[in-house]
């Protein structure tokens, strides 16, 4: 981790006064998670260079327990020790809080006035590439100069990573650029390495007076800054401006964004909602019922019994929340039920009931596990109503945002056409006596259909 | 007097308080055995008199016994029961479980029964009492068998009581201490000449003289007939008297079919309806004497229902048995085992319809019956329908037990044509394509917290947030799980070495094989790419008769974590095409007797399964170092020039870097370019399982040879793993091997793994690790982290705790073989699914993914 601060202003040395540390010194100072040095490379009149290098002792940031995120060995095989995150920041205002402050009493007039300024970066991790590192320096009065680090040069067809290489140059306030850097390292990283809690707005507030309120990305930094913690930046942001209403966050799944525009997900559930009320149904199974969006919806509609089911234990633990269900009243209380249970295992719990929907969820089954849901649902189950949602790829064409050719997520096994649904429907309701009819969801389109077919299956 | 109870049953004491029930339960029976209704009611109210919490005592009380009876327990139940209410729901409770109910009553008279209780200063209630409770006893005893009691014995005196002796007889159903070897043959149907004909192919002698048949089987062997010896054929009373001969000269287990019992009927002079071939038997019947009908009648009547043999491995009944009722005796039982489970509707052929009992049957014994013709025997979930139709013109079938081989021969003509036809292709299609479809698999199969029995390792506990846990995972992204014979254990590196410059070392591999006591071991190069499991059929007819899948896939390649390792079914065939076609070269099908094998292998290069984890994670953190690091080293250089006391940070840092560029010349060894299955190698190392069996009686050099014949079969495609077999008493031998593995993981290679050479070994405390893992100082930089090995580092590393990873190694490995031990015996798909799911469930476990 290494982070050089040039002037040319003259006399270059008076740098070392600004920073409080001697040019001519090598010196140490123990942080947390290593040591952080500061030695000047160069040190004339006319230009003077400080060094931060921070050692960082990886066995020791991991037995710190830093979470692994996603890969097993993410905490061991991992970047921080070598790139400008969090890690910096901290040691860039336990090295020079002084000057952070701006105090300086040998030259206090240099310290509140803009100087030539130029502070390099050989390996800053950016979430959103250059473009994002431009956009974030560049409102601050900086000239930017970026390159992406290819990821290895022996293999030039894997292109560039997530670090670029950060050259800022421009006339500004020592302690300025320091809370600048202090603050934009950790956001444009997205990755703190610390708990954040309401201490952080303060941090925040106090590292970004003056410049902050008035950033054109300021939400961005905000949300990224709190590590996306909705209960700390919306009051964050209220403090910074009450009337600005908080943004849509840039980074949700992109089937969120898609559908988020058309509110596709309301009109499905809304759609379901009224099929299952049409239905008569008494005793409902809402299979994958994820975080429940759904089941809460059904618990306004006064159902006898409603029984979320879903394959991962985290999503019920999500509905269980949401339907805050420790707090519901006995009577309440007694009509929901979740079950973990996965569709691909014939569960005889799931007998019985009047009707249930499977909402976006047989997408997410490779075809011959669905062979097993279909068993599973209309075999063995056989509620008197199955009311099953799907994508229309045919409609994918109409999301200018999405690549040709992909599918709405990640996680999606196919993505059907309307010939394709009504196929396998007209299937399955032959062999285990239903009938079936089908319904849009969302705005049909003349020639692809709708974003979201649904078929209703009645025994 | 002598009571002989049938065990397992209810035996249900009755007699007033004071008659001596509990000092006669403590006498004959285990205190476990007996429940009180007095113990019971101090469970609920701290007082086994206090009459208020009667209700709640009896409720506890059913519900043990009722746990008992499940478990086929003997069960006592110590309460005055002299109230026919009272008895009532102890009867029905064993009818429930399909379990005789018996009664023993202490009849005593009022006065003894006062003068103990006198004695008992907890009883203080009056003399009306008692009298009221034998008044009840008395007006109970003539109807307690007409209430349903099937046996009763009454003790009338404190004498009789002291006398009395308990034995206990199993069910007749129960024949579990009779080992065989049995021949379990099909439905005669009066087809005399082709039982004759089965019979000598089995090598029984057959002799008849002047119309006795004498049957003398091979030594030791006995014969099991699943019922149904008349009607339809064309000689119903020389089969019957075959199998009566047999029956008494003990060398047959006879059981009753439902046409049998029709006959019986028949012949006790009940309306029945002549049809199906009844006719044909009275008529056949009119010519023998009146003393045969007779005998025929006794011995038909006489059947019991089922029979459980050989520890419990067999069952044999006509239509089949189901697992609750197995060894069991109640008029349901019976009627399951005559007719099996219907619907109570008929098909198009006015043929009642059945429930698959098989497609549900989750039982630990084998189901041999018969009853509904099919064309061909048909293995499902341990059950087998061997009626092959003789008497249509099938053929007449029988099972050899413990062989499970089967034997059969043709009808030499139709004699009698089916109401349905059934050896049509779409009633011959398989029962596996036919009952087995993909969902058979129910969550009670997996789900919760689980024992698994295996061979290996003994029991395998699975807790249940593991289970719950490896659901999920299982559920979303595992491949077809009729495809899922076996999954990979995970894998223990050496004990750290104490060497200053490596983590791991060979040393200590060899040290702990021999001081297991195991003296030769194999190393194998581990190659570094992904682990792949490939089970490869000879064709999609194998396929689909064995895996039961119907797709047309031929095999399946899966990870460790059971995901499939190709996106596209496509590749997946390219691959196990390529695959197939050494094994044919190599001639493995025929060495193995198979027409299908699993194979364990890694598959190469690495970056084929995991580029976007190499480019994000391993490149990416390389590119950051090597930047980071070379500005410093710059910075730093230029500050040594201006004569700064650097004092070795300058130093430190160009070491660093140094750290890095091999950490990255690490991970570059394993990453080629992959535009196709062309491009990938695939290195076997286990030749697993096939049909003849699984295959850890052979030692690695077995093991090692056949993937050899595969790598000279294909030699571009395969990659050979190269090897060294170590006489760890012999330090020259270890050294040789230690010599190659320094060689060979200098020039960067990830290691190598030491095994016994005798795939299962077993130590002091069991199984010994079936290999562990000797890693390269390279190759660790991308386990470590790029600096791992600075002397700064190392030691800060050893103090790693193997013991967790080891317990799971072995627990894994004894599941992985027990899954591919019950596929090879065609246990059902759940038995299977039970052992890999475990594997899964294990691997929630947390263990230091660095080990």
């Amino acid at each position: 981790m290494f982070l050089t601060i040039t002037t040319t202003h003259r006399p270059a040395t008076d740098l070392g006064h600004l920073l409080h540390k001697h040019p001519d010194r090598v010196q140490a100072f123990p942080v947390g998670f290593g040591t952080a040095h500061v030695l000047y490379p160069e040190a004339v009149e006319d230009r003077c260079t400080a060094a931060l290098l921070l050692e960082v002792d990886p066995v020791g940031l991991v037995r710190r327990g830093r979470g692994p995120g996603g890969f097993a060995l993410a905490e061991y095989v991992n970047d921080r020790p070598y790139v400008a995150s969090s890690f910096l920041s901290v040691a860039i205002v336990a090295v020079f809080k002084s000057a952070m402050a701006g105090t300086c009493k040998a030259r206090p007039e240099l310290a509140a006035s803009p100087i030539p300024l130029e502070a390099s970066l050989p390996a800053v991790p950016a979430r959103g590439g250059e473009a994002m590192v431009h956009r974030l320096f560049e409102p601050l009065g900086y000239t930017v100069e970026t390159e992406a680090l290819p990821l290895d040069p022996a293999f030039p067809e894997w292109g560039t990573g997530r670090h670029v290489a950060l050259r800022l140059r421009g006339d500004v306030r020592l302690a300025d650029l320091l809370n600048h850097l202090y603050v934009l390292l950790p956001v444009l990283d997205d990755d703190k390495h610390y708990w954040v809690d309401e201490v952080e707005i303060e941090k925040l507030m106090r590292r970004g007076e003056g410049w902050l309120e008035s950033h054109p990305d300021r939400d961005l930094i905000v949300r990224r800054y709190v590590k996306h913690q909705k209960h700390l930046y919306n009051p964050a942001l209220a403090q910074l401006d009450e009337a600005a209403p908080p943004a849509q966050d840039d980074e949700t799944a992109r089937e969120d964004t898609l559908e988020e525009r058309v509110s596709l997900r309301d009109q499905r559930l809304g759609s379901v909602q009224a099929v299952l009320k049409a239905s008569g149904a008494g005793r409902v199974l809402d299979l994958g019922c994820g975080g429940g969006a759904l089941l809460e919806r059904l618990m306004r509609d006064g159902y006898r019994e409603i029984v979320g089911v879903d394959a991962s234990v985290r999503a019920l633990e999500r509905a269980a929340r949401r339907l805050k269900l420790d707090l519901l009243p006995d009577a309440q209380r007694a009509r929901i039920k979740l079950l973990q249970s996965p569709l691909t295992y014939r569960d005889r719990r799931l007998c019985g009931y009047d009707a249930a929907v499977l909402i976006e969820v047989i997408e997410h089954l490779d075809p011959p596990r669905l062979a097993a849901a279909e068993g599973n649902v209309f075999g063995s189950a056989q509620p008197g109503t199955v009311v099953v949602t799907t994508p229309n790829r045919e409609y994918n064409v109409r999301w200018e945002t999405l690549p040709a050719g992909e599918l709405r997520h990640p996680d999606h096994r196919f993505e059907w056409t309307r010939e394709e649904f009504a196929t396998w429907s007209q299937s399955v309701a032959g062999r285990h006596g239903y009938r079936v009819r089908f319904l849009p969801i969302g705005p049909e389109d003349a020639d692809v259909g709708p974003p979201t077919q649904m078929a209703v299956f009645e025994r | 007097m002598r009571i002989e109870l049938p065990e397992p049953s209810l035996v249900v004491l009755i007699g007033a308080s004071g008659s001596g029930k509990s000092s006669f339960a403590a006498r004959h029976f285990k205190p476990t055995e007996v429940l009180s209704s007095d113990f019971c009611r101090g469970l609920v109210a701290d007082d086994a008199n206090d009459q208020a919490a009667t209700k709640d005592a009896f409720a506890i009380l059913h519900h043990i016994a009722g746990k008992r009876l499940v478990n086929g327990r003997l069960t006592v139940v110590d309460a005055t029961n002299v109230q026919r209410e009272a008895r009532k729901p102890l009867i029905a409770l064993a009818r429930e479980h399909d379990l005789l109910p018996v009664a023993v009553v202490l009849d005593l008279a009022g006065s003894v029964c006062q003068e103990r209780n006198a004695g008992r200063p907890d009883r203080d209630f009056g003399a009306h009492v008692i009298k009221h409770q034998r008044s009840q006893l008395r007006r109970s005893l003539k109807g307690l068998q007409r209430d349903g009691f099937r046996r009763v014995w009454v003790l009338h005196s404190p004498e009789e009581v002291d006398e009395a002796e308990v034995t206990r007889a199993p069910l007749w159903t129960d024949r579990r201490a009779e080992h065989g070897p049995f021949d379990v043959i099909g439905d005669v149907h009066g087809c005399y000449a082709e039982l004759v004909e089965l019979l000598e192919q089995l090598g029984y002698t057959v002799q008849e003289t002047a119309g006795e048949v004498a049957v003398t089987p091979p030594a030791g062997r006995r014969a099991v007939f699943v019922g149904d010896y008349v009607d339809r054929g064309p000689d119903s009373p020389r089969v019957l008297r075959l199998v009566m001969g047999m029956a008494q000269a003990a060398t047959a287990i006879c059981l009753p079919g439902n046409h049998d019992i029709k006959l019986v009927r028949k012949l006790k002079g009940r309306d029945v309806r002549i049809t199906h071939g009844l006719a044909e038997t009275l008529e056949q019947l009119e010519t023998t004497p009146d003393d045969f009908r007779d005998s025929a009648r006794a011995f038909l009547d006489a059947l019991v229902s089922h029979v459980v043999l050989d520890e419990g491995r067999l069952v044999v009944a006509h239509a089949g048995m189901k697992e609750s009722y197995q060894g069991r005796a109640s008029a349901r039982v019976r009627d399951f085992a005559l007719f099996g489970e219907t619907t109570g509707e008929t098909d198009e052929f006015g043929l009642p319809v059945r429930l698959q009992w098989a497609a549900d049957y989750r039982g630990r014994a084998t189901v041999a019956y018969g009853h509904t013709p099919v064309a061909e025997p048909e293995w499902l979930n341990k059950t087998i329908n061997i009626d092959t139709g003789c008497v249509f013109g099938g053929k007449l079938t029988a099972l050899r037990w413990p062989e499970r081989e089967l034997v059969s021969v043709s009808a030499h003509s139709t004699y009698y044509e089916p109401a349905k036809p059934f050896l049509s292709p779409q009633v011959a299609a398989p029962a596996a394509q036919k009952q087995r479809p993909a969902f058979v698999l129910d969550i009670d199969d997996v789900a919760g917290k689980r024992i698994v029995s295996t061979r290996l390792a003994r029991t395998v506990t699975v807790r249940e947030e593991n289970a719950t846990a490896a659901l999920e995972v299982m559920s979303r992204f595992a491949i077809d799980p009729r495809w899922l014979v076996y999954l990979p254990p995970t894998m223990s590196p050496t004990a750290t070495s104490k060497r200053a410059e490596v983590l791991e070392h060979p040393e200590e591999a060899f040290a702990e094989y021999r001081s297991n006591g195991v003296p030769t071991v194999i190393c194998e190069e581990k190659h570094m790419g992904s682990r792949a499991i490939a089970v490869i059929c000879r064709d999609a007819e194998v396929a689909r008769e064995r895996f039961g899948v119907d797709g047309g896939e031929t095999g399946a390649v899966y990870t460790r974590t059971g995901r499939p390792f190709f996106a596209g079914a496509t590749s997946t065939e390219d691959v196990l095409g390529r695959i197939r076609a050494a094994v044919g070269r190599a001639g493995l099908w025929d060495e193995l007797g198979t027409g299908w094998i699993v194979l364990d292998c890694e598959l190469l290069p690495w970056s084929a399964k995991a580029m976007e984890l190499i480019r994000r994670q391993y490149a990416a953190v390389g590119a950051g170092a090597r930047a980071g690091l070379t500005a410093a080293v710059a910075a730093l250089e230029h500050a040594g020039r201006r004569g700064l006391p650097l004092n070795g940070l300058l130093d430190r840092q160009r070491v660093r870097i140094e750290h890095v560029e091999r950490y990255i010349e690490a991970y570059r060894r394993y990453v080629w370019p992959v535009d196709g299955v062309a491009d990938l190698r695939l290195a076997p190392f286990h030749v697993l399982a096939a049909e003849t069996g699984v295959f850890v009686d052979r030692d690695h050099g077995w093991h090692l040879e056949r993937c050899d014949e595969l790598v000279a079969a294909d030699p571009d495609w395969f990659q050979p793993t190269e090897r060294r077999v170590v006489d760890v008493t012999d330090p020259v031998s270890q050294d040789e091997a230690t010599a190659w593995w320094v060689a060979m993981t200098d020039a960067g290679g990830e290691g190598m793994v030491v095994k016994p050479m005798t795939f299962l070994a077993r130590g002091r405390k069991g199984l010994v690790q079936p290999g562990v893992k000797c890693r390269g100082r390279e190759y660790l930089r991308i386990i470590y982290g790029p600096e791992y090995a600075d002397p700064t580092q190392i030691e800060r590393l050893r103090g790693r705790g193997l013991g967790r990873k080891r317990s799971l190694a072995i627990r894994e490995f004894g599941l992985g073989v027990e899954a591919l031990e019950r596929f090879v015996r065609r246990e059902p798909l759940n038995r299977v699914h039970e052992c890999v799911f475990a594997v899964l469930a294990l691997e929630s476990e947390p263990v230091d993914p660095r080990l």
